[in-house]
């Protein structure tokens, strides 16, 4: 992958700019070190890794606006970062930018029953977000598989989902508002408490920007009662496309599940195999699973099964405890534990239109023989959000770069079919370079626009999201400049 | 008037354009500041491109009218979910409203609580910017993180940032049934405390007003038939503190109900000046009392609409709170003279006429619509 040349004028100043900083910040703030700086040299994507010319961890907005003001007038560039668990590179750092972590920014500023909001700094991490309100029956809805570790401000940044977003919609559809700095250091307050923007709705088009038009430092987020319970049903089926026909009546019966999940042959022999969760060896399978109270649940599995046994599935069983509701979950939960114990993988991320899901399951299998790469399939059905996993062995020459070509040609196919490169893990360095598959010129140019209004001199999260050439003339006037 | 068939035609247009244009689609909603130029329809664009009830999308031409796609949907039982307000009883206009109007104007209803406005509901848009330049963002697919989304920036731009051509929507399965609940005689501040319990519950509440006119607290559930049955049943054992509640379970009757506060039918024929006003919630009551006028809230409180004699300025009797007052219907008199959108702060403020800027560099659509 490549990235720009590091300035070597920013890079020959790395004392002047730490001193800066230094002098502004607590002391253990700022992370200078080689052997330190080693620890924020990649996220989630390891296969890029580069370390930082310094970081800092402000623990507070005041702080924020003063690191961006000392970067913005030294000319450097900064990478916003969450708790670094991008699969896209997004907080991938350039030899000379500054890693703003937000890791420290951590607190509850304020929870509202009666409103239905929570305020936090933006470092906390998505599921401590529902901890702090699920001794009160609340919760936050978006649940990223990462979201043990990942932090509320990498959500924004990417827009994430989850297995429930089906039901509950993605980060934009439950963030409310944000305190945010810009690269110039202007602190701003965008939404609250309240719904709908004044005027242009600033704050959907931040949610989503992958850290490149501002630092949020805070957010109010919607949280909603819990359901007085859930439960999955696991559905097998002996073909894909018999399990997807399976999906799309569920969905025009009315019934609204909270999460369609979707597994192939090569995950489930993969789960199995690590987890044991007791999975029945066939071609596809469903997890379906809906909320409400017992008798709602009753109703509403009743009538998935009755549409399942339409499609003479091989396999139909109803959790009928909790324990058997985990055993369910098991599998679907352990399959990326379980692609990681065979090899090496690599995770995709493209969404289709669900009515695309036996063709591009069909071509993957076949593209899969092409390139002589296994490949296993799971993902969210309900709302077509793909995730085949890849595996490849990084300590073959060349086989990462087999897997790239592999990846890059199964997310045109997802773009081929009416859908996108990628569905909540975001861009980042991952799939710049095929944006230019998605969209037309005119359309990355009215994007970048929004960069130049937000961050006139590009200097937040450089050499993502854009094509390096179609950012190169923004890029390069100003670090000029 | 200009009315384009096709985008391409209307890409020339605006490329082509020497003076501002007044962009419209059906013309029902003659909100903000009126606007000089030569009209410009988009309601030659229309007809809907493509619908997959089982994948819970659809497509259509902007200028498309939303009664085309709503019967469309209703006969596969599936609905647009953030319940668009018709705006003409209230504003007296008449026409066909837009699908790409109701994307312009980021238009919900009632159910907005619940499902959220036309915004979080909106997949995908092709626009025609100021330059004429063809652009697409967003798509047909219900998650799609692929670049910025300039789709929640076309909602609610009223055609100042481009001319929406085509609009791509998220779509929900219509429910079974549906349950009313009334309680008489709360005070709103009590009726904004029994929202606050009611949306605060597991029963899935979509839509929580109080009428203070009427004298009447209204909530809604939907759903299956026995799931509804259920669930009203637990609301109203919830609701029983505040007063005795009334259950409506006619689906028809609660339809009526619901579209009466969708399209604020409470001020349609009484004179004066209508604003619209989002705040938190319990802020709602302090707010109303504020307004020195009859008012309606829905959105379990955030949402307040004011009925002011003709000419106030609403926002000065407010002062300074969190939130927005938007001036929905006035004289154009009023509107010229009284800003209809609240005024941003200074630094989103500096964003918005930086992006307004942008995407309409000679300010030739709808100028002065949405403020300086």
């Amino acid at each position: 992958m490549e990235m720009p040349t590091p300035d070597a004028a920013i890079l020959s100043r790395k004392s002047k700019i730490v001193e800066r900083l230094r002098a502004a910040l607590p002391q253990a703030a700022v992370i200078h070190d080689e052997a330190e700086l080693r620890a924020y040299e990649c996220d989630a994507l390891t296969a890029y890794r580069c370390p930082p010319l310094a970081v800092v961890l402000p623990a507070s907005t005041a702080e924020v606006a003063t690191v961006l003001k000392i970067c913005h007038a030294e000319g450097v560039p900064v990478v916003p970062r969450g708790s670094g668990t991008s699969l896209a590179g997004g907080a991938l750092p350039t030899a000379d930018s500054v890693i703003l972590g937000v890791s420290r920014l951590n607190r509850v500023l304020e929870v509202d029953y009666d409103n239905r909001f929570i305020r936090v700094q933006s470092g906390r991490t998505n599921l401590s977000v529902t901890g702090a309100v699920e001794q009160d029956d609340f919760f936050y809805a978006p649940d990223p598989s990462s979201q043990l570790a990942c932090a509320i401000a990498g959500n924004i940044a990417m827009n994430s989902g989850g297995a429930h977003c089906l039901k509950y919609g993605v980060t934009t559809n439950n963030l409310l508002g944000v305190t945010m700095v810009s690269m110039a250091g202007e602190v701003m307050e965008i939404g609250g408490a309240h719904l709908d923007a004044a005027g242009y709705d600033l704050l959907g088009v931040i949610c989503g920007s992958e850290g490149q038009l501002g630092v949020v430092t805070e957010a109010t987020l919607r949280i909603l009662r819990k359901p007085e319970g859930a439960r999955p049903v696991l559905i097998g089926f002996d073909s894909n496309e018999v399990a997807g026909a399976c999906v799309s009546d569920i969905i025009k019966a009315g019934v609204l599940p909270v999460a369609i999940e979707f597994m192939d042959r090569p995950c489930i022999e993969a789960t199995e195999a690590f987890a044991k969760a007791g999975y029945p060896m066939c071609e596809a399978l469903l997890i379906v699973e809906v909320e409400g109270s017992p008798a709602e649940i009753d109703e509403q599995l009743g009538l998935i099964t009755q549409i399942a046994r339409r499609h003479n599935p091989v396999e139909l069983r109803e959790a009928q405890s909790e324990d058997e509701a985990k055993r369910i979950w098991l599998g679907r939960k352990s399959a990326f534990g379980a692609m990681g114990n065979i090899n090496d993988y690599m995770c995709l991320d493209g969404t289709i239109p669900v009515s695309s899901l036996p063709y591009v399951l069909k071509r993957i299998g076949e593209m899969s023989k092409d390139y002589g790469l296994d490949v296993a399939n799971v993902f969210h059905a309900g709302d077509g959000n793909m995730h085949p996993l890849i595996l490849f062995d990084a300590n073959k020459p060349g086989d990462l770069e087999l897997c790239e070509a592999f990846g890059a040609d199964i997310l045109k196919l997802c773009v081929e079919v009416g859908g996108c490169l990628t569905g909540e893990h975001g861009v980042g360095i991952e799939k710049r370079d095929l944006m230019t598959t998605q969209f037309a010129p005119e359309d990355l140019e009215a994007q970048m626009r929004v960069k130049d209004v937000f961050d006139p001199s590009w200097l937040l999260n450089p050499a993502k999201v854009f094509p390096l050439a179609v950012s190169r003339a923004r890029r390069e006037r100003d670090i000029a400049a | 008037m200009l009315s384009p068939a096709t985008e391409s035609e209307l890409s020339e247009i605006v490329a082509g354009a020497r003076g501002a244009l007044h962009v419209t689609g059906g013309g029902t909603r003659p909100v903000g500041r009126p606007v000089a130029g030569e009209v410009l329809s988009v309601a030659g664009l229309a007809g809907i491109e493509l619908y997959e009830p089982g994948a819970l999308t659809i497509v259509a031409r902007a200028g498309t009218s939303l009664a085309e796609v709503e019967a469309a949907l209703a006969a596969e039982r599936q609905r647009l979910p953030f319940e668009p307000m018709d705006h003409r009883a209230l504003l007296g206009t008449k026409g066909e409203p837009t699908v790409g109007g109701v994307v312009a104007a980021n238009v919900s209803g009632p159910r907005r609580i619940q499902a959220g406005a036309a915004r979080d509901s909106l997949i995908g848009v092709r626009f025609v910017d100021g330059s004429g330049s063809i652009i697409k963002n967003g798509g047909r697919v219900m998650k799609n993180v692929t670049g910025y989304d300039l789709v929640k920036l076309m909602a609610g731009s009223w055609g100042t940032l481009g001319v929406l051509t085509e609009v791509a929507f998220k779509v929900l399965p219509a429910p079974e049934a549906a349950a009313g609940f009334s309680i008489a005689g709360l005070s709103d501040l009590q009726a904004v405390e029994a929202m606050a319990v009611a949306l605060g519950s597991p029963f899935e509440v979509t839509g929580a007003a109080h009428l203070p006119g009427a004298g009447r607290t209204l909530l809604r559930i939907e759903g299956f038939a026995a799931s509804v049955a259920y669930r009203a049943g637990r609301l109203a054992e919830v609701m029983a503190p505040f007063g005795a509640v009334t259950v409506e379970r006619d689906a028809a009757a609660v339809a009526e109900t619901w579209r009466q506060i969708r399209d604020v039918q409470v001020f349609a024929t009484q004179p004066g000046d209508v604003w619209r006003i989002s705040v938190k919630p319990s802020d709602a009551p302090g707010v109303a009392a504020l307004t020195g006028g009859e008012v309606m809230f829905d959105w379990g409180g955030g949402l307040i609409w004011a009925l002011v004699p003709e000419g106030t300025d609403l926002r000065a009797r407010l002062g300074a709170f969190a939130g927005h007052a938007t001036l929905v219907r006035a004289s154009e008199e009023t509107r010229a003279r009284i800003a209809p959108f609240h005024p941003e702060p200074a630094p989103l403020a500096a964003l918005s006429a930086g992006l307004r800027a942008k995407f309409d560099p000679r300010g030739i659509l709808n100028p002065g619509l949405m403020g300086s």
